[in-house]
């Protein structure tokens, strides 16, 4: 249980209001949209998709066109991570500057950034490559802060003494990293990367099956076939997609992310024994097996130790950080300057755009944005309302957990994204269809989160104060109230803002979709994002997008944020 | 060699925290030097900047005044022929241990073969061989701090630190290292030129060091230096180690002071504020009672400390917090429960309860905090802004370790309450 603890720990240090910082960070967002939006003007009107075969024999083509995609994109994450988590907790300015940006950027839905990214990076590269381009960046966006943050909060909390001994005994910049920092950040980076992957897989997903309109954006891959699959009411094909990606998932599982966890075990700060380390079937064979040893031993060890040799000349011992020079200031500050003038210059141009939108267009906005508001909170209201009993009873019987831990996991393991259109499929006959699924997708979405946090937050209750509920005999009303709703209730604020977080990006999929062959849409922001991406509105696409950030991130501050905090005060164990 | 045979020279070291009202002076013209050949231990109360001072003095910190000054040179940078060894050990848990001690020559550019010999020697000398593949977590505490020595002689220091290197171990294991440290030094069988001890456990001083520099806190200084000319091995029960024990203690725990002195002043008024010692009462009312079993109501306070068997430090903290309310008098080395103190040891729960509070009540740090919270409105104050105005003389960690103190004990004493949700501090109605 204490993986999936790790696993959904959404990281919210910031215990202040809207900041000065928050506003720049916004205005910069805001003009990168705008310029993407600009760059729309000259995408073509109309845009042929892939042709998807759907012959389970094409599956293993497209799972590796859709896993490239991800690696490239996690490799791009992971080497962005170390960089900025390094230049934030080594530099108290960057740090200034840094943080609160990797704040914003956490919090907002990036998935509102797709269509942009999407029409202006076709309208300057070749097609084939601006859509491969947009859906890494896409992923990249997704997977790459929670990694960053991870790999900064490891480095600021490096016990004193260890940076003392490292910093006496001189050590140089190569060694720290290598001894240091690496080891000490490896468990959480691992955790964080499989979350990443995870949230990786949303994106993707939508990234592949994106079209609007006469827009057909999507790219030959796994979610593409799905959703050609379901299109055409394929349910072998469904089957077959499904089962590929379910495959890939848990292959990933037990052949990179299990052995990578057992491997890091050793990385463990504290000086005593684990009692029950992470283990992993095939970890265990790897090392038993000789060939591997034989060719660890010729193909990595020497290698790697003239690497580390030559490394280490590379690097010189770095003095002690006060002796360090700060060359920071003048050059970047003329910087900092020369940026914040454009950014205000461009502001202004933005503003211009969005002043011309009709009043009409601002009350469909924001008309948009409410219903969509309505929609996440009754996915999370419907979520909590069976995530609670249900995460409680598995949290609190450990023989119930050993069971269906795997499951919930397997099943978690699909992307949301990934299941739109069978869900769409499968109501689109119904009344409100579109809105029932949008719903069930935003469901699918975040019910997971939650229930991992609840099943861990009720697996940590400690024995001895469920013994003394029980003898004081406490009625099962009383039990709920003076214990568990309190003990979990940390959990359950850290499940919801990922959960809402993920509710929020899924109405960019879930409230537009095309259906044998005719746009089905319902009320909502992201149906207005994706209407204004098909009809080449793009003030409008702007403003809609703008005015979703907007909202989700001071829902955030607002309320989730106080909610956290009040969880971490007062009712966090231990 | 140096010119004038001093291995390290401190002149005038000032260490300053934090600015403009809410600076905070950890170390005050602090002096020391070291010659060759010395084993000094430093002495102090937690809070004196003994740590901070070894961080100046091994170059990790850059001091806000003064000269740190080795073999006659300015001090620039780290000190290279200086290493530190730390309470907890600073190993890294993902190395073995010959891993942990190559990693020092590695730092240094030693060649690979040389490394391992190198690293396998030192193992053997501190009696770790046949442990080079272990990881640190299959050690016992004092394994780990032979670790921690044996990295530290691979880089061959001049000048050994030793940041209270002894205090994390279970007695045994503190005593096996000691005796083994001080027969590698005195034996010479390693480079080392000087050996610097921080410790607040004066036993430990007396049991190793030539030389004991004992600091004050608020602001860190020293207060005396003191030779210790007992010959090695030393032993603990003879009566000239007795006396150099007892004479620390008693210059550590000081003398009680006529009461305007030993109350001080209230926070914002001109004079010294005394700060609360941070001890819980469950704690007092234990050594009061202890006391009070004692013949006469008095004893030696080294032998108090000694059968207590509790953190030396903490010792005297409790010993201060008897002396501050009135329980107790310290003069020349011992202590003697006053009539109140007796009063209090013998008292029921509510009866202490009434003696605490009218003690407290005479502490000028309550005074105060009474007078702002009874011209407050409705009686109360925020946290933060109690805080904020104690900033005024402590700095920020222990601003705020004095006012968990202050309402540890006023809400013992019935007077104070604090409701942690709003974080909001009021008087108790009765009060």
């Amino acid at each position: 249980m204490k993986e999936s603890q790790r696993l959904f720990r959404t990281l919210q240090p910031f215990h202040r209001a809207i900041a000065w910082g928050d506003v720049v960070v916004f205005l910069g967002l805001g003009v990168l949209l705008y310029w993407g939006v600009r760059l729309a003007f000259g995408t073509p009107a109309v845009i042929a998709g892939p042709e998807i075969d759907l012959s389970p024999a094409m599956l293993p083509y497209y799972v590796g066109l859709s896993l490239r995609r991800m690696a490239v994109a996690y490799f791009l994450s992971l080497l962005f991570s170390l960089s900025y988590g390094s230049l934030a907790a080594n530099h108290r300015l960057a740090e200034k500057i840094l943080l609160p940006l990797l704040d914003v950027l956490q919090s907002v839905p990036l998935l509102s950034f797709l269509p942009v990214v999407l029409l202006s990076l076709v309208a300057v590269l070749p097609l084939t490559l601006a859509l491969e381009l947009s859906s890494i960046i896409l992923i990249f966006t997704s997977q790459v802060w929670n990694m960053t943050f991870a790999w900064y909060q490891s480095l600021t909390t490096i016990p004193r003494e260890l940076r003392l001994t490292s910093t006496i005994l001189g050590f140089n910049s190569w060694l720290s990293f290598k001894t240091m920092e690496l080891p000490f950040a490896a468990i959480t980076l691992i955790w964080n990367s499989m979350a990443s992957w995870a949230g990786g897989w949303f994106f993707l997903m939508a990234a592949e099956m994106f079209t609007a309109g006469e827009r057909n954006f999507r790219l030959p891959g796994l979610g593409s076939y799905l959703q050609a699959a379901a299109n055409q009411g394929n349910l072998a094909a469904i089957g077959w997609g499904l089962a590929a990606l379910i495959l890939t998932i848990v292959v990933l599982d037990q052949f990179i992310w299990r052995p990578l966890l057992a491997w890091s075990d050793r990385f463990k700060l504290q000086l005593v024994e684990s009692e029950n380390p992470p283990t992993s079937w095939f970890y265990s064979a790897l090392r038993s097996s000789r060939l591997f040893a034989f060719f660890s031993r010729r193909l990595i060890y020497s290698p790697w130790q003239r690497l580390d040799e030559w490394l280490m000349r590379l690097f010189t011992a770095p003095g002690p950080p006060h002796l360090r020079k700060n060359r920071f200031p003048k050059f970047w500050y003329a910087l900092g300057a020369a940026a914040g003038l454009i950014i205000l210059y461009e502001s202004y141009q933005a503003g211009q755009m969005l002043l011309g939108l009709s009043l009409e267009q601002w009350r469909a906005i924001t008309i948009g944005l409410l219903a969509t508001l309505a929609r996440v909170f009754i996915a999370l209201c419907i979520a909590l309302a069976w995530t609670i009993p249900v995460g409680v009873v598995i949290g609190t019987n450990r023989r119930l957990a050993n069971w269906l831990q795997p499951l919930v996991q397997v099943t978690a393991s699909v992307p949301a994204t990934a299941l739109f259109p069978v869900v769409v499929l499968m109501v689109a006959g119904l009344p409100g269809g579109l809105n029932l699924a949008a719903v069930l997708l935003m469901l699918l979405g975040t019910q997971w989160y939650l229930l991992f946090n609840i099943i861990a937050g009720a697996s940590a209750i400690p024995q001895d104060l469920k013994y003394t509920t029980a003898l004081l005999q406490l009625g099962r009303w009383e039990r709920w109230r003076t214990l568990i709703l309190p003990a979990i209730f940390p959990f359950v604020i850290t499940g919801s803002i990922t959960a809402t977080g993920g509710a929020w990006n899924a109405s960019i999929v879930a409230e537009y979709t095309q259906f044998g062959g005719r746009i089905i849409h319902t009320t909502g922001v992201g149906a207005i994002i994706a209407q204004a991406t098909a009809a080449g509105d793009y003030p409008l696409l702007l403003a809609a997008t703008l005015a979703l950030i907007l909202t989700v991130s001071t829902t955030n501050r607002l309320l989730w944020r106080r909610l956290y905090r009040l969880a971490e005060e007062r009712y966090r164990m231990g | 060699m140096s010119e004038n045979g001093y291995l390290l020279e401190l002149h005038n070291v000032s260490q300053v925290y934090g600015s403009g009202e809410r600076r905070f002076t950890a170390i005050k013209d602090f002096n020391l030097t070291l010659k060759e050949g010395e084993f000094a231990a430093l002495l102090g109360p937690t809070g004196c900047g003994k740590s901070t001072l070894l961080r100046i003095i091994s170059g990790l910190q850059v001091p806000t005044a003064g000269q740190v000054m080795y073999r006659s040179r300015p001090l620039v940078g780290v000190n290279p022929h200086a290493t530190i060894v730390f309470q907890t050990f600073a190993l890294f848990p993902w190395l073995t241990v010959q891993e942990n001690v190559e990693v020092a020559l590695k730092a240094r550019g030693v060649p690979a073969k040389l490394r391992a010999t190198r690293a396998l020697d030192l193992l053997d000398r501190v009696g770790l061989d046949g442990f080079e593949n272990a990881y640190p977590r299959e050690l016992s505490g004092g394994m780990l701090q032979k670790v921690g020595f044996a990295r530290a002689m691979a880089v061959e220091p001049e000048l050994l630190c030793l940041d209270e290197p002894f205090s994390a171990l279970d007695v045994l294991s503190a005593e096996a290292l000691r005796g083994e440290l001080l027969e590698l030094w005195t034996s010479g069988k390693i480079p080392t030129r000087a050996i610097l001890l921080v410790t607040h456990n004066i036993d430990e001083a007396v049991f190793m060091a030539d030389r004991i520099v004992v600091m004050e806190k608020d602001p860190g200084r020293v207060i005396l230096d003191l030779k210790v000319d007992l010959p090695h091995p030393r032993q603990r029960k003879n009566s000239q180690f007795l006396e150099l024990v007892d004479k620390v203690y008693a210059i550590l725990a000081g003398q009680t002071q006529p009461e305007h002195v030993e109350l001080g002043t209230a926070p914002g008024e001109p004079g010294r504020t005394r700060s609360l010692p941070h001890i819980t009462i469950n704690d007092l009312t234990g050594l009061l009672e202890h006391l009070g079993e004692m013949p006469g109501n008095r004893t030696d306070i080294y032998r108090l400390a000694d059968g207590l068997k509790i953190n030396p430090d903490y010792f005297l903290s409790l010993i201060e917090a008897a002396e501050l309310l009135g329980f107790a008098t310290i003069a020349h080395g011992d202590i003697t429960l006053t009539p109140l103190g007796d009063t209090f040891a013998e008292a029921g729960i509510l009866a202490r309860k009434g003696i605490f509070a009218t003690r407290i009540r005479r502490l000028p740090l309550f005074k105060w905090l009474m007078t702002l919270l009874n011209a407050a409105d409705k009686k109360q104050l925020e946290w933060d802004v109690v805080q904020t105005a104690l900033e005024l003389e402590f700095h920020e960690e222990e601003a705020e370790r004095q006012l968990d103190t202050a309402i540890d004990w006023g809400r013992y004493a019935e007077i104070l309450a604090y409701d942690d949700g709003s974080q909001v501090l009021y008087l108790e109605p009765a009060a």
